[in-house]
């Protein structure tokens, strides 16, 4: 049980390697894919009850010592989101089987899905600066072969922006550590913690922190830096868009978080920079959510704004704050999962995406026009649903920390959120019925069941808040006091 | 009208020397790797090299009666070296990618260190031969 912390990056690695011997095999493909991203949930589960019994697991990859291999560190910050990454995956999985179409299935899909999820897992576990970097470039070189695959026109215009943008993000990533390797001297993300604590803070440090925040800014698309971001996830199939939407915009916020709590904790430009943009972030994302006659559009602007919220909430630095933060990380992932598989349905049995061209599916369709409301009024955060409790404590947080414009703006974008999905309801699911016929009934198990499951998760997540709070609140502590960090791994 | 055949014969009697040397040179380098410049990565890449010199001296379809080789397969073999060796290391109850070594009597060569990295290497090895060779077969064969 030493290895634990690496099994949920194992699992899928193994499977994908698996799976790239015979991509032809749909049906083996399909099964293979399903029971090991089953198995890589169970293993994180696992995990996530041993660091909330116990403590942080780190594993010394290698048997080398801390600062000088690799180390990866499970916290219950991380737990929670490799658990809850490998929950979306999982489900994702098993809603692909018939969303997905079969020329796609057979040219390696499920690898490319379970690339994505060692990606994903790994860069919420490790504990190394660089090799944050190198699984970012596998969760992204995963993500451009699936935003590709299937080589429509739409596709490779689109998928041309999103690498170009990416390359450039990953060169300052590099750029970046270089600068802090200089710095510091070291890669370990505790060592550097602890080193930067010691010394005098200079202005180069402060430089450092902004490099670091247009990075992953650019990955997970804060107001400047968002503009590649709503045509790209438009471009692929809807399973696609819903792994990218629930998952790849918050490893951008999560290395935020994790960089600037432990990189530069008492640096108050940085920490007003970055409420300042994540406040733009909401504004432009409600914008844009309010705008647009998609409904693709409209929920990928909701990913914006929830980017915003979150940052926002860390940005305060107050317990309330940045538990909150974390309540609200993990309750959108999973609703964003659950919104774009809802919207999936809408577009499968209407055949358009546009929503003054749908109405009245809610006659034909009566389940998915219900669990679409209930998603809806839980991304808007109407209380026993999941987004309640993490915008409540977050904007608790605002006032604790004086700052009143900002938690005001998220009290009116939650109108504007709660405008903008009802808008898909009262448009496309109520209205005057019309007779759809899509080739493929949205009431078919593989793909109403998953969507069944998440929605289910996101009802429970907000009744079970009490039980969840020793985990959030233990995940606020960490994130407040990286000396908790520095002691676990180095082993003071 | 009619395609002429280009007469092909001095690159073709070379290649055939050339490629062989330069396949030795790159498994020399690939074993040289733990103690000298070289590796899996660059010996790969040289492999690559002679494969490719045989593909322009000849067609890809000399090339796949020579290897009857599926790349993609190859990489595939390569991840499962690459990862097997860590996976090693988590059925002895030590942390993942831990390498062990011991001294090995070996006939003809005598008393060599073998290390569990080579098999590691062997995985890189392999994983970029195939990727660089499926790379470059796609694109050749794509009108």
């Amino acid at each position: 049980m030493t290895n634990l912390p690496v099994y949920p990056i194992l699992i899928p690695l193994l499977a994908a390697t698996a799976l790239l011997f015979f991509p032809k095999k749909i049906k083996a493909q399909r099964f293979i894919a399903a029971v090991t991203s089953g198995l890589t949930l169970l293993a994180s589960l696992y995990l996530l009850l041993q660091v909330h019994a116990e403590d942080t697991r780190t594993l010394d990859l290698g048997s080398w010592p801390a600062p000088f291999g690799i180390t990866l560190v499970s916290d219950i910050f991380s737990a929670l989101l490799v658990t809850t990454t490998s929950f979306i995956v999982f489900s994702l999985i098993i809603y692909s089987f018939k969303m997905i179409g079969r020329d796609r299935e057979g040219f390696y899909y499920y690898p490319a899905m379970m690339f994505l999820l060692v990606g994903v897992n790994g860069a919420f576990t490790t504990g190394d600066i660089f090799n944050l970097f190198v699984f970012f470039e596998v969760f992204l070189m995963a993500s451009y072969v699936m935003i590709v695959l299937g080589g429509t026109k739409g596709q490779l215009r689109e998928s041309f922006k999103y690498i170009l943008i990416n390359v450039l993000s990953s060169a300052l990533f590099v750029i970046a550590i270089g600068y802090l390797y200089s710095v510091t001297g070291s890669l370990n993300m505790a060592d550097i913690s602890a080193r930067l604590a010691s010394i005098e803070p200079v202005g180069l440090i402060t430089v450092i922190g902004v490099l670091f925040l247009i990075v992953f800014g650019l990955k997970g698309a804060i107001f400047p830096l968002y503009f590649w971001m709503p045509s790209s996830y438009a471009a692929p199939p809807i399973p696609v868009l819903a792994v990218f939407g629930a998952l790849l915009t918050k490893v951008g916020v999560y290395s935020i978080a994790r960089t600037f709590s432990l990189f530069f904790p008492e640096n108050e430009f940085l920490f007003s920079l970055l409420s300042l943009l994540a406040l733009l972030t909401i504004v432009v994302g409600v914008i844009g959510a309010v705008a647009y006659w998609d409904v693709k559009q409209i929920i990928i602007y909701n990913v914006m704004i929830a980017v915003g919220v979150i940052l926002f909430g860390f940005a305060t630095q107050t317990e309330a704050g940045v538990e909150g933060a974390v309540f609200y990380l993990i309750h959108d992932m999973i609703i964003k999962a659950g919104l774009f598989m809802l919207i999936g349905m809408l577009i499968l049995i209407t055949g358009t995406s546009n929503l003054k061209k749908m109405s009245g599916t809610i006659k034909q369709f009566p389940l998915v026009g219900w669990l679409y409301f209930i998603a809806a009024l839980s991304l808007a955060g109407i209380p026993p649903l999941s987004g309640f409790i993490g915008k409540l404590l977050i904007i608790r947080g605002g006032f604790e920390a004086e700052e009143f414009v900002g938690s005001g703006l998220i009290l009116l974008s939650s109108l504007l959120v709660l405008y903008s999905v009802m808008k898909i309801f009262l448009n496309g699911i109520w209205g005057k019925p019309e007779e759809y016929r899509p080739k493929v009934t949205p009431n078919s198990p593989s793909i109403m069941i998953p969507t069944i499951i998440i929605v289910f998760a996101a009802i429970m997540y907000g009744f079970g808040a009490e039980g969840l709070h020793s985990f959030m609140n233990e995940a606020a502590q960490q994130m407040l006091n990286p000396e908790n960090y520095q002691n676990a791994v180095l082993k003071e | 009208m009619k395609k002429r055949k280009p007469n092909d014969l001095v690159l073709q009697t070379v290649t055939k020397v050339v490629s062989f040397l330069i396949i030795l040179f790159s498994i020399r380098m690939f074993f040289a790797g733990h103690y000298e410049p070289g590796g899996g990565f660059i010996g790969a890449l040289m492999t690559s090299a002679a494969l490719v010199l045989l593909l322009l001296a000849y067609d890809a379809k000399t090339l796949s009666t020579i290897l009857p080789i599926d790349y993609k397969i190859i990489t595939a073999i390569g991840l499962v070296f690459a990862i097997g060796t860590g996976v090693g290391g988590v059925l002895f109850d030590v942390p993942f990618l831990t390498h062990a070594y011991d001294k090995f009597y070996l006939p003809l060569l005598g008393e060599q260190t073998l290390h569990s990295a080579l098999i590691f290497d062997l995985g890189v090895y392999l994983g970029v031969i195939g990727v660089t060779l499926t790379i470059i077969k796609t694109i050749g064969e794509s009108e």
